[in-house]
């Protein structure tokens, strides 16, 4: 069975912080850390961009009102003109699209803002070779954890458990990789 | 703290492991047995009202007590009544979250499950009072072999539209925002099956930075989106008013009037409902603190005052318009077979919430539960005011007419509020009442703050 990643424990978020900037300037690349909850500042700790995300979003809004756009202009315009109430059809009729234009937008992009969420989080799963280690079902409680996974041949498992343990973790421990 | 809301961070021992343990510990312990009698009732009143749906599908509208002038009535009442209710959570989630007001951590989950559970009550309304229930895709923009289409200028087709997008966005904002907490019980439990389906809906959430950033950004996203929508949904519910040109309803002070009372009524319910829930579940006292309540008063202060103004404003413009038919209905709407309503609106929503200037009405909640009946209460005579009163009392003596509701227009009604009750319990029971990563988070962040 080969190892999955190497993880530790940490006693806080501050201290949390600092180890990840250590691996940080280690130049590891592929880690985590873990945390009941988002820790300010860790993005720049770990040397991570701003999620972009929210240009997804824009374009799933864009899409939606572009939607929108097409679903009313088609309908009142050519495929179903109706005299109601001597309101205009074609484009003039564009206040009256107003609202569902509006809907359709944010709609879309609520969808997108999720959807993509999950797909960037690489979620949903069922299971995860972290879920293995016992100490892990802390890290939704009060416990802090980072994980380094194995495999970058720069670095031997033995050095990254000399990183971990310099930058102050405890409870040292390998994860396996599920079969 | 800025603020100057009394918060958790307050009290001495209150860790991160005390905030996990006393929310899921509500989940876990064993049901209490006040939940099963409550349950039983809400239970009772929810088969009371499938069994009047059920009954008038069956049977046809006539056994609803709307008649010729009055098309509108308990129905179209009690679905702005309830979509009203169902404003205050996505205001609490969203509006408050952007303008960074933390008191809102400990009070936005419940919140924004009784807003869905009122959009739930509120979409039976004009899902049946169509008439042909079957015939309601009519409405969704799909292609059919008579090659009809909606109208796509119609106030009521904006309103399929507004609805169905708040229910949606609201639930994937509510969804969005437990997946972390879902987590938490997923990892406490010990049963076989609770694991596997707390499992799944938590999605296999790690609670990794790398996963933190693409969620906050998607909830600071979804925060965003709904603020928008919150204030455009019950703007659209009275374009179905005032885009008519009937006297009464024909007025552009309708979106910002409506959206006011949406507030009101929906921080009412959430106090009738926070007030009793956290009297029984004694934890959470030390989350949701009487200066929760407080601030929510104080809301309820304020959009009760704006609605004084906005019926004021309606009454000033009838009379200052000139307009005969705008003057008639107006004096109608006062003095009229359902001025007693009117009354009743008055008295509840601009009267009865001036007592929260008082400190001391703020602060006792056995005190503010009663006062906030009235608002629940003043907002269904709104509705009822403006539904009924109104198309009773249009352009043409000759066709005015009175409302009388039948039994099955009452207990539907009725039942609506078991529905409501049974998804609440429900929800209490199976779902972490309070975000606890949110708490956390601000829990850590004054501590910073102390020690830094």
């Amino acid at each position: 069975m080969s190892a999955h990643a190497i993880a530790a424990e940490f006693p806080s978020a501050d201290a949390l912080l600092l180890a990840a900037e250590q691996i940080r300037d280690a130049g590891i690349r592929r880690w985590d850390v873990f945390s009941p909850y988002p820790i300010r500042g860790m993005d720049e700790a770990m040397g991570l961009k701003r999620s972009v995300l929210g240009k997804i979003v824009f374009l799933g809004g864009l899409a939606g009102f572009l939607a929108a756009a097409a679903l009313q202009f088609a309908t009142t315009s050519f495929l179903y003109p109706l005299d109601a109430g001597g309101k205009p059809n074609g484009f003039w009729t564009l206040p009256a699209l107003f609202p569902i234009l509006f809907e359709m937008t944010i709609l879309f992009a609520a969808f997108t803002a999720v959807i993509g969420m999950l797909l960037m989080n690489r979620l949903p799963r069922l299971n995860h070779p972290l879920f293995d280690w016992d100490r892990f079902s802390g890290v939704t409680d009060d416990k802090f954890f980072a994980a380094i996974e194995t495999g970058d041949p720069d670095f031997s498992e033995q050095a990254l458990r000399e990183l971990l343990s310099t930058a102050g973790g405890t409870n040292i421990t390998t994860i396996a990789d599920k079969p | 703290m800025s603020d100057g809301i009394v918060t958790i961070h307050q009290y001495p021992g209150r860790t991160m492991g005390w905030v996990t343990n006393e929310v899921s510990s509500i989940v876990e312990g064993k049901t209490p047995r006040w939940w099963w009698v409550a349950f039983a009732v809400a239970g009772a009143l929810t088969a009371l009202c499938f069994f009047c749906l059920v009954y008038l599908v069956s049977t046809g509208v006539g056994v609803w007590g709307n008649n010729n002038p009055a098309g509108w009535a308990f129905d179209i009442t009690n679905f702005v009544f309830w979509i009203g209710i169902g404003h205050a959570g996505t205001l609490i989630s969203a509006i408050l979250f952007l303008t960074r007001q933390r008191w809102r951590t400990s009070i936005h989950r419940a919140a924004e499950a009784m807003t869905l559970f009122a959009v739930i009550c509120a979409a039976i309304y004009p899902a049946l009072h169509v008439g042909r229930a079957w015939m309601v895709w009519f409405m969704a923009p799909v292609p059919n072999s008579n090659a009809i289409w909606p109208n796509f200028r119609s106030p009521l087709l904006w309103d399929v539209f507004a609805i169905t997008t708040y229910f949606t966005v609201s639930v994937l904002f509510w969804f969005t925002g437990l997946i972390p907490d879902l987590a938490t019980l997923r990892d406490r439990c010990r049963g076989k099956i609770r694991k596997s389906i707390y499992g799944i809906l938590a999605l296999g959430w790690r609670g990794g930075n790398r996963q933190w950033r693409h969620f906050e950004m998607a909830y600071l996203l979804l925060a965003g989106l709904s603020t928008p929508l919150v204030l455009s949904v019950h703007s659209v519910v009275s374009f179905d008013f005032a885009v008519s040109i009937n006297p009464g309803w024909h007025a552009t002070i309708f979106p910002p009037y409506f959206v006011a009372g949406a507030i009101f009524g929906g921080f009412a319910m959430v106090l009738t409902i926070l007030i009793p829930t956290c009297t029984i579940y004694r934890p959470l006292r030390d989350l949701v603190t009487v200066s929760h309540v407080d601030t929510m008063c104080k809301v309820i202060l304020l959009t009760g005052s704006l609605v004084g103004y906005s019926y004021a404003m309606e009454f000033f413009t009838a009379w200052y318009s000139g307009n005969l038919c705008e003057r008639a209905a107006f004096w109608q709407r006062a003095f009229g077979p359902y001025g007693w309503a009117c009354a009743a609106m008055v008295v509840c929503n601009v009267v009865m919430p001036q007592l929260f200037w008082f400190r001391i009405f703020r602060t006792r909640l056995l005190c503010v539960w009663i006062i906030v009946q009235f608002p629940n209460a003043g907002m269904w005579f709104e509705r009822y005011v403006i539904v009924t009163g109104t198309l009773t009392r249009g352009f043409s003596p000759s066709a005015w007419g009175l409302f009388h509701p039948t039994w099955v227009d009452v207990c539907t009604f009725i039942g609506t509020f078991g529905l409501f009750a049974m998804l609440f319990l429900l929800f209490i029971r199976f779902l972490p009442m309070i975000c606890m990563f949110e708490v956390k988070a601000d829990l850590a962040e004054t501590q910073h703050g102390e020690a830094g």
